[in-house]
């Protein structure tokens, strides 16, 4: 599938800005993140939005968005609208609550938060995993993957501004666990994709099975079309492995280990070794989401490449 | 809406029925969907640079062509590619503006232009290939199988067939209501054996496809005739072949 950028930023900076709201709705009304926190709210309203407005980019008709909300009941995509601007409602009043003081409200308004930004990444992985014709999507390791993913970003965005605000401990923690259950998961669902086999093949495609095996004798067109370069996309996919080995050694295990490290030294330092966990963190992800496209078959190309 | 509308038994199902045994690969089908299509309910289809390298174009029909089988039992196949109005269609479901529909009425399956987004979620979620992109205008289109031809009552009733059924050489390609197990076209399907297209997806599609039919025997080499005792044209050597086949 082609991996078009507007996509791969809007799941990367929203995911992680969910992360990071859902972490500081559950941690700032317990105390457990230091400072008032509108700065992480601030961080976390700007990775969404602008995430959101990336994936407007990706439209036909960018200025039609607005009818994408309307078929919940059918369609994730919709569903995923529809969350993602009601996650708006307690996470701005989450911002007013930690404004004027409020505790009661910052609690409930937090957990809102929080709920609502489990839902609207919820929503997103199903989007790719509802799709039957896409077996590396639609797979039951897709859905754990968004919204694991989306907590490791969102902890170590919280754990850097924590420790830029004097402490923290419990952010970086989190950072370390949630990272790690990511990587272990990410880890397990490549395994998954290369050992299952093709969902379906070119003779169930064509029907003609029943003679033997059957192979392209002409393609339809000699030039390019919307599916081959929508569906048909195979660039680099040959560098897969060794992808797979970046994003997993400088997306995870490294940020995993500047988390553990910034728990035990604190202080500035730890500020620091934060803030190049969260960067690696992020560009690790871009590539994950990278491949998550580019690894990603669709049915339709065993017409054409059988 | 993009729920799908509740199947009853009995229900319309306008499809096509398409002879893998009779198609001849001409391309007529693709070349007439195209004419008629650019200027009915989907046009314009849009053309990017026709006239030079990297022409390409959004084609409701796309003829493949495929070896099957080796040695005797091998064949060449010609196999057109259209939407297949299937009747658990997630290309509708995904759909987040309602732009994609099922009729209720006949089952095609319909994009409305003036809704969609152009967020090709559709396409993605369709495993035949169906739907392809108009990027100048920034929707999706796809197969309407002709609605603007199939009720058009200013036409001779004759011609109120999609525009591949009608143009075929062959005959390969037959319309009808799938879902009247009496129609010719279930008929056909029910004579022949047709086929859905991977039916592991669970999309049940409508159309469906008859197989190229068995050839029973491998006919027999032709003999090489032999030379009659006139191609001889020595009088000695006709003699002698005279005398040496006694």
């Amino acid at each position: 599938m082609n991996p078009a950028p507007s996509i791969v930023f809007f799941t990367t900076a929203s995911g992680a800005g969910y992360g990071l709201l859902f972490w500081l709705g559950l941690l700032r009304p317990l105390g457990l993140v230091p400072g008032q926190g509108l700065v992480a709210l601030a961080l976390a309203l700007v990775l969404i939005t602008a995430g959101l407005l990336s994936s407007t980019l990706h439209l036909g008709n960018p200025q039609r968005a607005w009818r994408a909300v309307s078929q919940w009941r059918s369609s994730w995509l919709s569903r995923e609208g529809v969350a993602a601007i009601l996650t708006y409602i307690p996470a701005l009043l989450l911002g007013l609550a930690l404004w004027v003081d409020a505790p009661t409200l910052a609690l409930a308004a937090g957990l809102l938060a929080a709920a609502g930004a489990i839902a609207t990444v919820y929503c997103t992985g199903m989007i790719y995993a509802s799709l039957k014709p896409i077996r590396q999507w639609h797979h039951p390791l897709v859905v754990p993957g968004y919204l694991a993913l989306s907590a490791f970003s969102g902890a170590v965005l919280l754990a850097m501004l924590a420790a830029f605000a004097g402490g923290g401990a419990v952010p970086a923690l989190l950072a370390t666990l949630t990272g790690a259950a990511a990587l272990l998961l990410k880890r397990a669902y490549w395994q998954a994709i290369d050992a299952a086999p093709p969902i379906a093949t070119i003779e169930s495609a064509t029907t003609l099975g029943f003679i033997g095996k059957v192979r392209q004798l002409d393609p339809p067109h000699t030039e390019q079309n919307y599916l081959l370069r929508e569906m048909g996309f195979r660039i680099a996919r040959k560098h897969a492995a060794k992808l797979r080995l970046i994003a997993q050694g400088a997306g995870f295990a490294l940020p995993v280990l500047l988390a553990l490290l910034a728990v035990l030294i604190g202080g500035t330092p730890a500020a620091l070794a934060l803030t190049l966990g969260a960067v690696l963190a992020i560009g690790g992800l871009l590539i994950e989401r990278w491949l998550m496209f580019a690894e990603a078959t669709h049915t339709v190309m065993l017409y054409y490449r059988g | 809406m993009t729920c799908l509308p509740e199947i009853t038994p009995g229900q319309t199902k306008l499809g096509l029925v398409i002879d893998l045994d009779t198609c001849v690969g001409c391309q007529a089908c693709a070349t007439n969907c195209k004419e008629w299509n650019a200027s009915g309910h989907s046009g314009p289809l849009p053309d990017t640079k026709p006239y030079s390298a990297g022409a390409e174009g959004v084609w409701f029909n796309r003829v493949h062509s495929y070896e099957a089988g080796e040695g005797e039992r091998g064949r060449t196949v010609n196999f057109p590619r259209s939407c297949l109005h299937c009747e658990t269609p997630d290309c509708v479901t995904v759909c987040p503006t309602g732009a994609s529909y099922k009729r209720i009425e006949d089952g095609i399956v319909l994009v409305d232009h003036d809704l969609c987004i152009g967020c090709g979620l559709c396409a993605w979620a369709c495993p035949y290939g169906a739907r392809e992109m108009d990027e100048d205008e920034g929707v999706m289109k796809k197969c309407t199988l002709c609605i603007d031809r199939i009720y058009n009552t200013n036409i001779p009733e004759a011609q109120r067939q999609p525009a591949c059924v009608l143009t075929c050489p062959t005959s390969a390609r037959h319309f009808g209501d799938l879902g009247d197990p009496e129609s010719k076209v279930s008929k056909l399907v029910a004579e022949r054996g047709g086929q859905p297209l991977m039916p592991e997806l669970g999309y049940k599609p409508v159309n469906s496809y008859l197989p190229p039919r068995n050839r029973s025997s491998v006919a027999a080499k032709p003999e090489e005739a032999a030379p009659t005792p006139m191609d001889i044209k020595n009088p000695l050597l006709r003699w002698m072949d005279k005398v040496l086949t006694r």
